[in-house]
This record gives structure tokens, sequence and C-alpha cells, in this order.
């Protein structure tokens, strides 16, 4: 009896999402109240649902519900419960299902944090959401329905792709899909300005906190993913341009160049139709990532579930959400004004050539990756486009962008003087190069080897820590108030987060640098007893055990090099026979130690692999500083104020009345578009 | 105008996916298409003593199917093709790749035996001439012994229907 209640719960989210679609847009445009109020309580209904939907589905995967179609396809009795939890999500349909769910959640959140915002702007916001659900929820009901039931049902189940099974993959889907379906809240905000007819400044103001939360959610989905891929699949790479993570990258960095076009258009004014574009086409590219990885139009090593039938709905669904937004978007954009006037050397000029750059590699990303579709389409060729091509065409792509976004916050907005930018640009040059030799000294004993790329690559690290580190000292210096703690306290959140994903960059431009650089790898057929010496590092194969897990039988190794133990091991899955070698990795944050069981090869010996990756962790530290710094900045007590209050000659009409006092900044709230925006107009 | 650019770019992007959808990315082209098949002359699995060779398979159209026992869609597709092999006659001929003998006997053995013969290919040379990437594929070849199509992946009965059967046909 229990999938059917999940069942019908996505039915009624259905009805509530059409109310939720149809209700407030017809109210706001009419000047209806009462319907522009339905808005706010049907996303939170709409998000009950779909939540009780989710919970039935993990209450069948946690009993073992083999009569569900789905459960049967993807769990096993003997699977372990945290990852027959996290098989709910290991599949087509249950993937769609946390879309869908996280997706009602951030119009929930929206509902609930949107309370000092204009009735018929919300109104609108929710609508948009509401129509995406129908989308989504006609989807799941008609083609990928969760709840499908097997009969007979199943004696036992099909297992969840051992590959699954993994601490990685518990996080980073749910992460990743809030990354994705976070850019559907942008979108919303962006859309609903553009149906209001009022592109102004506010609500580039009012999606900043949105934007910024669901950049920082992608950014942590991207860096678990990567840390999967490193830690499972065993290759000892961590980024393999594969399709799916393209998927995942090009929403990211147009979601990248959105958050500092927001910025623009709140504080100048300006790029106003540019940015509702960008917002457009980061939810655009979220899509388009379902779509590729859910479709089978690109083959990929990870495209787990594939059918032509789905893909032909999500395609339909794109054409009509991206369409029609782009249609929306001719019509309306060309009657927006063009904001505040910028100098050719500006925060803005240099923002913007950022953003371009951007979105060049974005394009370059996409033609990587659809290209091989072209051609086949074209030709009948068949090829496949590989990191040769990405790397080709990336690296010129970052490598001025990482160069401008050390002068970005130095320059001032509307008009940089010339000598002061000299004068802070010589500060930044002389901190990268204090810097340089620090990183030189950390790392220079111990590595050899160097090309004229690797220097390249970390003298831009410095570049990226130095000028941030510079940046942070001019203002701290120049606060004009006593003790640095103090000064420190008054500077915005906005401006640490903004520190924290500059250097962060740049810690990850050289743990990437180091450890692509100055790996050291090595194939070898070894015995119990014997040893291997690789950069340095004895590795000695100590033992080798049979070991039982929960739902596999292994092999165990035992390695000691150094101080370290790893324990590598070759795992045989019993529901399917599947063989997986699980790597052992020892972290360290001067080098990873990376060790593969991977095959026997007759008389005892092992055919074992090696590597010492030099600096690997800093690619973690400074993505997850990335993200840190993406929460530091949504937290920012000032995208939740009173726009006149903050930034008297912006060129919005300055809100009448009611408004709050800085200091009286709601208490508690860290959550985005927080409830202090004053009510501009009420229908 | 400018402003409609976006969308412009949008729909040539929507229908190249919408065309990508038709495509079947896993149906690799065949750089022996229309090529004549490559000489190989092996011993039959079946009964070692006796040759399976290309030059005796001329005249008629005739299917290949590579496979190994080491291989779990080869043993699916097996009970599969056997069926639908003596249902049209279609004379199906096998070639056991990267395999040992006595694992492949075992398995026709359990399961049936699909094909007229099976070529003995346990160095994969035959294999390697044929272009093959991963087992199981199969091709079609007409009389005068040309590769008229080529699949990869296991035969479902689908497949059988409206792909492989119509390319025999069209090669008589």
């Amino acid at each position: 009896m229990i999938p059917e209640i999940g069942l019908f719960a996505l039915v009624l989210a259905l009805l509530v999402a059409v109310v939720q679609a149809v209700l407030p847009l017809v109210g706001a445009h009419c000047g209806v109240a009462p319907w522009m109020r339905v808005a706010r309580p049907a996303a939170l209904l709409q998000c009950a649902l779909c939540l009780l939907a989710f919970g039935v589905l993990a209450a069948c995967f946690l009993r073992g519900d083999f009569s569900v179609l789905y459960v049967a396809a993807n769990s096993h009795s003997t699977l372990p419960a945290i990852y027959r939890f996290t098989a709910v999500w290991g599949g087509h349909e249950g993937s769609m299902l946390l879309w869908q769910t996280l997706l009602s959640a951030w119009g929930a959140a929206v509902a609930l944090l949107s309370g000092r915002l204009p009735r018929d702007y919300v109104a609108r916001v929710l609508a948009v959401l509401g129509a995406l659900s129908i989308g989504m929820l006609v989807f799941l009901l008609w083609l990928s329905n969760p709840f499908a039931r097997l009969s007979p049902a199943a004696p036992e189940g099909r297992d969840l792709n051992p590959l699954l099974q993994d601490p990685g993959m518990v996080a980073h889907p749910p992460f990743l899909y809030m990354g994705y379906v976070g850019f559907s809240v942008a979108f919303a905000f962006g859309l609903a300005a553009l149906l209001s007819g009022r592109l102004d400044a506010a609500w580039a103001r009012w999606s900043r906190p949105w934007t910024l939360a669901a950049w920082s959610f992608l950014t942590l989905g991207i860096l678990l993913g990567s840390a999967w891929a490193y830690g499972v699949l065993g290759w000892g790479g961590w980024w393999f341009w594969d399709p799916v993570e393209n998927a995942s990258l090009m929403p990211w960095l147009v979601g990248t160049a959105l958050i500092h076009s927001l910025v623009v258009t709140d504080r100048r004014g300006a790029f106003r139709s540019w940015t509702v574009l960008l917002a457009i086409a980061a939810f655009s590219l979220s899509l388009l990532g379902t779509f590729l990885v859910r479709s089978g139009v690109l083959t990929s090593v990870h495209a787990f579930a594939v059918d032509p039938g789905r893909g032909l709905y999500i395609l339909s669904m794109m054409i009509a959400v991206v369409g029609g937004s782009l249609l929306l978007f001719a019509w309306r954009a060309p009657q927006v004004g063009l904001g505040g006037r910028f100098a050719a050397l500006s925060r803005e000029t240099l923002l913007l050539l950022n953003n371009v750059l951007l979105g060049v590699a974005a394009l370059a990303v996409l033609l990587g990756t659809l290209y091989p579709l072209a051609l086949d389409l074209l030709r009948g060729e068949k090829i496949s486009v590989g990191p040769p091509y990405f790397e080709a065409v990336f690296m010129p792509m970052l490598v001025p962008a990482l160069v401008l976004m050390g002068v970005g916050p130095l320059a001032r907005w509307k008009r940089a003087p010339v000598p002061e930018l000299r004068r802070q640009l010589r500060g930044a040059l002389l901190a990268s190069g204090a810097c340089a030799l620090a990183l030189l000294a950390l790392t220079g004993g111990r590595l050899s080897g160097w090309t004229p790329l690797a220097g390249f690559g970390v003298v831009l690290a410095a570049w990226c820590i130095g000028s941030a580190l510079s940046h942070a000292h001019d203002r701290l210096r120049t606060a004009g108030e006593s003790g640095l703690g103090r000064r420190a306290r008054r500077q915005p959140a906005g401006w640490w987060g903004m520190l924290a994903a500059h250097a962060g960059l740049g810690v990850f431009v050289l743990g990437a640098t180091l450890a692509t650089g100055f790996e050291h790898r090595q194939e070898a057929a070894l015995a119990v007893g014997e040893a291997v010496v690789l950069d340095g590092v004895r590795f000695q194969f100590e033992s080798l055990d049979p070991v039982a897990g929960p739902n596999h039988d292994s092999v165990r190794a035992t390695f000691r090099a150094g101080a370290a133990t790893l324990h590598p091991e070759k795992r045989v899955f019993r529901a399917d026979g599947t063989a997986l070698s699980q790597p052992a990795i020892d972290v360290g944050w001067r080098r990873d130690l990376f060790v593969v069981l991977a095959d026997p090869v007759g008389d005892g010996r092992w055919h074992v692999r090696l590597h010492v990756k030099p600096f690997m962790a800093w690619i973690w530290a400074g993505v997850a500083l990335m993200t840190i710094g993406g929460l530091l900045a949504m937290a920012d007590r000032r995208l939740r104020m009173p726009r006149h209050e903050r930034d008297p000659v912006s060129s919005h009409p300055a809100a009448p009345g009611r408004a709050r006092s800085p200091g009286a900044a709601p208490t508690g709230v860290a959550l985005p578009g927080g409830p202090a925006l004053t009510r501009e107009e009420t229908a | 105008m400018r402003y409609l650019l976006p969308l412009l770019l949008f729909l040539g992007l929507a229908l190249m996916l919408a065309l990508g959808l038709e495509r079947d990315p896993r149906a690799l082209p065949s750089a022996l298409l229309d090529r004549p098949v490559p000489v190989f002359e092996r011993p039959v699995l079946e009964d070692p003593g006796q040759q399976l060779g290309s030059a005796a398979l001329r005249g008629q159209p005739w299917m290949l199917n590579v496979w190994a026992s080491w291989c779990e869609p080869c043993r699916q597709e097996l009970p599969a093709l056997r069926q639908l092999s003596a249902r049209d006659g279609v004379p199906l001929y096998g070639l056991n790749y990267k395999d040992r003998d006595d694992a492949a006997r075992a398995l026709l053995g359990a399961v049936g035996n699909p094909y007229r013969a099976s070529a003995i290919d346990a160095d994969g040379r035959v294999g390697l001439d044929f272009g093959v990437q991963g087992v199981p594929e199969t091709f079609v070849i007409d009389a005068r012994g040309r590769v008229r199509y080529r699949h990869q992946g296991p035969v479902t009965a689908e497949v059988w229907r409206d792909k492989l059967l119509p390319a025999l046909k069209a090669a008589r």
C-alpha cells in the first residue's frame, strides 16, 4: 500500500503546481490580490507533498520492498542501510524525484524568506517555479514513475551499481542537484522581472543571495563528484572532461559570470539585459546537463540511465522553458535602459571582460561536448573530443580570467584613476612575488622536473593568492578605525567571501598544477614481501588477506609506505559478481599516496598501480575555500537591507518608508533573501 | 534583432539535439563497410580438425557473430540468437574471440549452439582484422564477401528484426 501514497502525493503535487503556476500569474497580471496570495501556501504545500513522496520512496528502499520496480532494480537485501538510502537517487527515476523535491524545496524557501518583496513580484517568481514543477512532475508521473509496481514482487533486488556504493556518492548528487536546481530561483527572479516589465536593479539585489547559494552548492557538488571519481574510479585522475562532468562545469562557469554580473546590476544598475540573459543561461545549462545525462545523446563513462523517450520529453521541456524565456527576453529586453555609465577603465569594464571570458569558456566546453554529436549528424563520423581539446581551449580563457580576477577588486566603480590603480597593482605584484617565493620554498625542495608550464601555473596561483592578500591589506589599513580586529570585523561578509573565493581559486590552481605536473606513477607486478620505490617513497607489499564485507568478498592488501599504511582492495560483489578495485589513498598536505590492486597475474603476483601525487589535497582545499567564500557572500547583511539606505546614489528610486536600520537586520536569519526589503509596490 | 540572437542560437542547438536523439550512439560505422571481409582460415571450435574460412562462405549472404564465454552480454544473447537464426534460417557463424576452447564449448553445451560453426580466434588476430572494439559484435556479409552491416552490443529481437534481417535481405 505504501508506494501508492507516494504516487498519490505526486499527483496532488502536480495539481497544486498547476494552481501555483496559473493563479498567481494571472493575479499579478490583472492585479487580483487574493489570487496572488495563493502562491505562498501553494509552494509550501507542493514542497510538503514532494517531501512525502520522497520519504515514501526512501521508506520503500529502507524496508527493501522489492514489489517496487525501481527498488528491485537498485537495491539488494544485503546492501548496507546507508547505501539503501542513497540508492534512492542511484537510478533515473529517483534522481528525477530528487530533482523535483529540491525544486519544490527552493520554491518553499522563496515563499518563506521573501516576505518583504513586492507581492506581485513574489507571485510571479513562485508561478515560474510552479510551471517548472509541472514539467518535472508530468515527467515523473508519465515517463519515470519511481513507484511503479513489479508483479509478482522480485525475490531479490538487482543491487545498486557497486561504483555508487561509496561515501562520496552519499552527498555528491544532492549537492550537485541543489546547485543545478538552485539556479532555477535566479531564473525565476529574472523571468519575473521580465514579465513585470520592471527589469531594474532591484531584481538583481533580490536574487543575489539565492544565486550565491546555488553557486556554492554547485561548487561543493562538483568538488564531491570529482573527489568521488578520484577515490573510486581508480584511474588516479580527478577531472576527465567527460560529458557528464562538462554538464556540471558549464552551469558553474555561467553561474560564476552571473554572480559577478549581478553585483554590477545591483550596485551600478548596468548590464541589466546581460545579467538576465546569464540567469536564463545558467538554468538552461542545468537543464541541458540533465538532458545530456538522461537522454543518451552522448555516450559517457557514467551515463547510468539512457532512454530516448525520456530524452525527447526533457528536450521538449527544455525547448519550452528556454525557448519561452528567450522569447520573453527578446520581447522585453529592448525596453530596458542602459543603467549606470562607466569609464573604459573601471571595475565595471573588468567585470564585463571577465564575464565574457567565462562565457566564452562555457561556450568552448559546450562546443567540445556537442561537437561529436554534430559531426555524427553531418558526416556520420564517430569521434570523441578528449582532454587535449579542452586543455587547449580552456586554459587560454582561464589564464586572462585569473589575471583580471586579481585586478578587478582593486579598481573603483565607475572610473578607476590610473595612478591609484598603478599603486595598488604594484602592491599586488609585490605580494604575489613574495607569495610565489613562499610557495616555491614550500614545494621546490622536493619537486624535480620543472617545466615552463608548471612554473607558470605556480606564478598564476601566486598572483591569485597574493593579489587577494594585498587587497585585504590595503583595505584593512585604510579602514579608518583603530585596531585591526575591529577593522576586520567592520568589513562586510561579502568582501570576505570574495577574498576567500579568489584565494581559493589560487590554491586550486596550485594544487592542479603540482598534482598534474609532478605526478609519479608506476605499474608493477608484485608479490607479498616485495617493495617498489617511487619518488623516494618505498611501498612495501606486506600482506594479502581475504575479507568479507557486508555485500561483497574482497582481497585486501596491506602496503606500508613510510608512516602510512594503505589497504587497497579487490572487491567482488555477491549480487552480480561485479569485480571492483577499491584504491587506497593516504591523503597528506604535501602529497597523496595512491595504490590500486588491479588483478592477479599468476604465481602469487598482483598487478599493482602506484601513484605519488604532490599537493593533491590542495585541489579540494581550494574548491572548499571557494564554497566557503560563496556562503560568506550569501550571508552578507547588505543583501537584506533596503536599497536606498546602503546606496543613496543608486539609480533606483529610494523606497518609501518602513525601512529598517542596518542594526535592526533580522536576527538569526542566515538564509538567502531575508525579509528586510522594503515593500515597494503592494498591489 | 540582437535580442533575438540568443533564441535563434538556442533553437539551432535544440534542433541538433532533437536530431541527435534519433541516433544510436552505440551504432558504430565499420571501417569495413562495403569492403571485402578480411580473409581468415581458422579451426572450428566444435570440431578442431575442420577449418572455417572466409573463402568457403562466398556465394551466400551470412552473419558473423563475435563472441566469448567471458563476456556476460554474449552469454545473454546466445539463446536469442539460437531462436532467431533457427526461425529465419539465417546462416549464422561465430568467431570465438580471445577465449579458452574448453570454456567456450562448455558454454555452448549448456545453453545451446546458435552457430553453424564457430571459428577459433584465441589470439584475437581475426577480430583485429575486423576492427572489433568490444564483444559481442555482429557483421552482415553479402554473397560477394563484402561487409554490409555492423552491430555492436547484444542482439535483441528488435535489433534482429529492424537492423540485421533487413541488411541480410538487402545483401542477397
